[in-house]
């Protein structure tokens, strides 16, 4: 089913959450919204979901305006950034809830409630948890058990707010490639929200980067990355160094790396460039290399971190292969070339 | 203390630093502890011996005689009424004002805390006299209750709203930070589930809050029953009518009857350690709850 808002408003006080936000999710996509926390990620999701009214503006669930409709009526699943499970309920017990409170005559018999309920546990493989409590579970195993719940219910759309951001690193993977699979099995249209560019990257089909209340971009993860429309993207999908920049017959030469100094008004540029895009060379015949001396090394790692420092004292940061660092053979302080294989200049 | 004695002793750590990092000297602890039971002695078990014994004084046959007297049951039941009314109304009104506290943020929000809270700082008496301003024979609406017939000072009606108005704060004050606590994430995932709103309270609040407001009913309770200052100045101490037990100990007192007056004491005091031991179960199981959910909450991971 599709999910549409349009034209969202939203404010907090004085503090504008939404600003005339206008998204459309087709049916069966699953969609990042990406952004820095105050971006308004989680407010959409929640107007979407009903848990929050807009101002103004209107969402509609399946082409059918929503917008006045209460939470109950949506028939959305929700799952928390902190599980929110039922604590003085058992596994069981939470994923049946949403099929116990239906109306009476919704409601399934009893036998269906708990061949259904077992089913589900089967699908998020913690069938052997159905009698243990929320309190006795590790946090990946009730962010799962809170998938179930919503699922349970066979909600027409699912929205996810931050479902992994109070896991650890290795558990916030696993689950993640684990909610693509099942997003793949089931095809329920979801929306999920993150701030965490990878995970958006990752499991998303599109990507929408949100910020200040606006949306910045969206598109394919690809296209995203690749492409960013704006300074406020590229910034948030990754480091990147910053160089003054001036632009001649399309082709950009950088100068000096900008430090927190404002940029001079002389028609000067802003090239932004991510630090496994540099080259460090001892001779090069770029045409506009960068002298700097090597500051401090980071082998520890998929690539080597390299700091560097201009004369000036700027600190520019580059990536490279451990093959590549292995025939350089760096030492500290030893003078070298950087030089930018890719610019973006906005 | 085997284990520390076959440890070498360099590996020891000095035990002039273990005692002083770890614990306060004996003489300062074995000190503190005569005093706070020295307290606990002359102002908590003395008093509450004496009242038994004195009960007891004439024998049990006058003990049981004292209670049985008409006067005396009608004071228990008069008591027990009061209760039985103020205490179901301050639940309902404490789950009221705690929740819309606790959830929402709205306009003179300071103020209705405030007002819970006025019951606490006001004198009792004070508030027994307000009942009498407004309500008596020169009160306020005194003509116009006259004129209906409808008696509230010096009748049943004014002990228990006496009772009801000195009881007010309990429920609710215990109530907020408890529901503050546990958040209102599991009450919005209720209501994405399809759960109506009185549904998702009766479900998923109040199973998370049941200890904290059966706390508030035991202290709610033992208030209402032994309330003396506010109810006294509406009573008007019509013997066999308008007395509460406390007002009939009081009454007893007065004539000198001090065995029968002690057997009713003595039964507001059994009332007493009831209610301490319900409120220690109740706050040993809400601790452990309390221990369960932290748990939940804490591994964030």
């Amino acid at each position: 089913m599709s999910i549409e808002a349009r034209e969202i408003t939203k404010r907090f006080g004085s503090f504008v959450a939404l600003d005339r936000v206008s998204l459309r999710v087709k049916a069966g996509e699953l969609v990042a919204l990406l952004g820095p926390s105050g971006s308004g990620k989680t407010t959409l999701l929640r107007i979407v979901a009903g848990l929050e009214f807009p101002d103004s503006g209107s969402v509609l669930l399946d082409e059918q305006e929503t917008t006045g409709r209460s939470v109950q009526e949506r028939g959305v699943g929700f799952v928390f950034q902190h599980y929110a499970l039922f604590r003085h309920m058992s596994v069981f017990d939470n994923v049946a809830f949403g099929l116990t409170v239906k109306p009476r005559r919704e409601r399934l018999p009893a036998a269906k409630i708990k061949a259904r309920v077992h089913e589900l546990l089967k699908l998020i493989q913690l069938d052997w948890l159905a009698s243990h409590y929320p309190s006795q579970l590790s946090g990946g195993q009730r962010q799962r058990v809170a998938l179930a719940r919503a699922l349970a219910v066979e909600p027409r759309v699912l929205l996810l707010d931050e479902p992994f951001g109070a896991l650890d690193a290795k558990v916030r993977q696993e689950l993640r490639r684990w909610l693509r699979r099942l997003h793949d099995e089931i095809h329920v249209t979801s929306i999920f929200v993150t701030h965490d560019q990878e995970e958006a990257l990752e499991v998303a089909d599109r990507v929408v980067v949100m910020n200040a209340g606006r949306i910045e971009q969206e598109g394919s993860p690809n296209d995203v990355y690749h492409e960013p429309a704006n300074a406020f993207v590229y910034d948030f999908l990754g480091n990147f160094n910053l160089f003054h920049a001036r632009v001649e017959d399309g082709k950009a030469y950088i100068s000096e790396p900008v430090n927190g100094r404002p940029a001079p008004a002389n028609g000067d540029r802003l090239a932004y460039v991510r630090p496994h895009l540099m080259n460090i060379d001892r001779q090069t015949d770029e045409p506009n290399p960068l002298s700097v001396r090597v500051k401090h090394i980071n082998s520890a790692g998929p690539l080597v971190k390299v700091e560097l420092a201009t004369d000036r004292g700027d600190h520019i940061h580059v990536e490279i292969s451990h093959e590549r660092y292995d025939q350089l053979q760096l030492k500290k302080d030893e003078a070298v070339f950087v030089s930018p294989r890719n610019m973006k200049v906005f | 203390m085997a284990t520390t004695a076959l440890a070498p002793a360099a590996l020891r750590p000095p035990a002039a630093v273990k005692v002083a990092a770890r614990q306060d000297p004996v003489l300062v602890r074995r000190g503190l502890m005569a005093a706070g039971l020295c307290f606990l002695g002359l102002f908590l078990v003395l008093p509450l011996t004496a009242v038994f014994a004195n009960a007891l004084s004439g024998g049990f046959a006058a003990y049981w005689a004292a209670i049985k007297q008409p006067e005396a049951l009608s004071a228990v039941r008069l008591t027990l009424l009061a209760a039985l009314i103020a205490v179901p109304l301050n639940v309902v009104f404490g789950l009221a004002a705690s929740w819309c506290i606790a959830r929402f943020d709205f306009a003179g929000k300071q103020l209705l805390l405030t007002l819970i809270d006025v019951p606490f700082t006001v004198s009792p008496v004070i508030s027994g006299m307000l009942f009498v301003l407004l309500f008596g024979a020169q009160g306020l609406f005194g003509g116009w209750l006259m004129d209906h017939n409808f008696k509230i000072v010096f009748a049943v009606p004014g002990i228990v709203l006496a009772t009801v108005f000195v009881t007010f704060p309990f429920v609710a004050r215990e109530l907020i930070p408890s529901i503050m606590a546990v958040g209102s994430d599991e009450e919005q995932a209720a209501l994405t589930l399809g759960a109506s709103g009185w549904r998702t309270f009766f479900r998923i609040t109040l199973p998370n809050i049941k200890w904290s407001l059966l706390y508030g009913v035991i202290l709610c309770n033992a208030r209402a029953m032994g309330e003396f200052g506010a109810v006294s100045v509406v009573s008007g101490h019509i013997r066999g009518l308008t007395n509460t037990m406390p007002l009939y100990v009081e009454i007893l007192y007065n004539d000198y009857q001090f065995a029968p007056a002690f057997a009713i004491a003595s039964l507001l005091a059994m009332l007493a350690l009831v209610t301490l031991v319900a409120k220690s179960v109740v706050e040993w199981k809400s601790a452990r709850d309390l221990a369960a959910s932290r748990a939940e909450a804490g591994e964030y991971r």
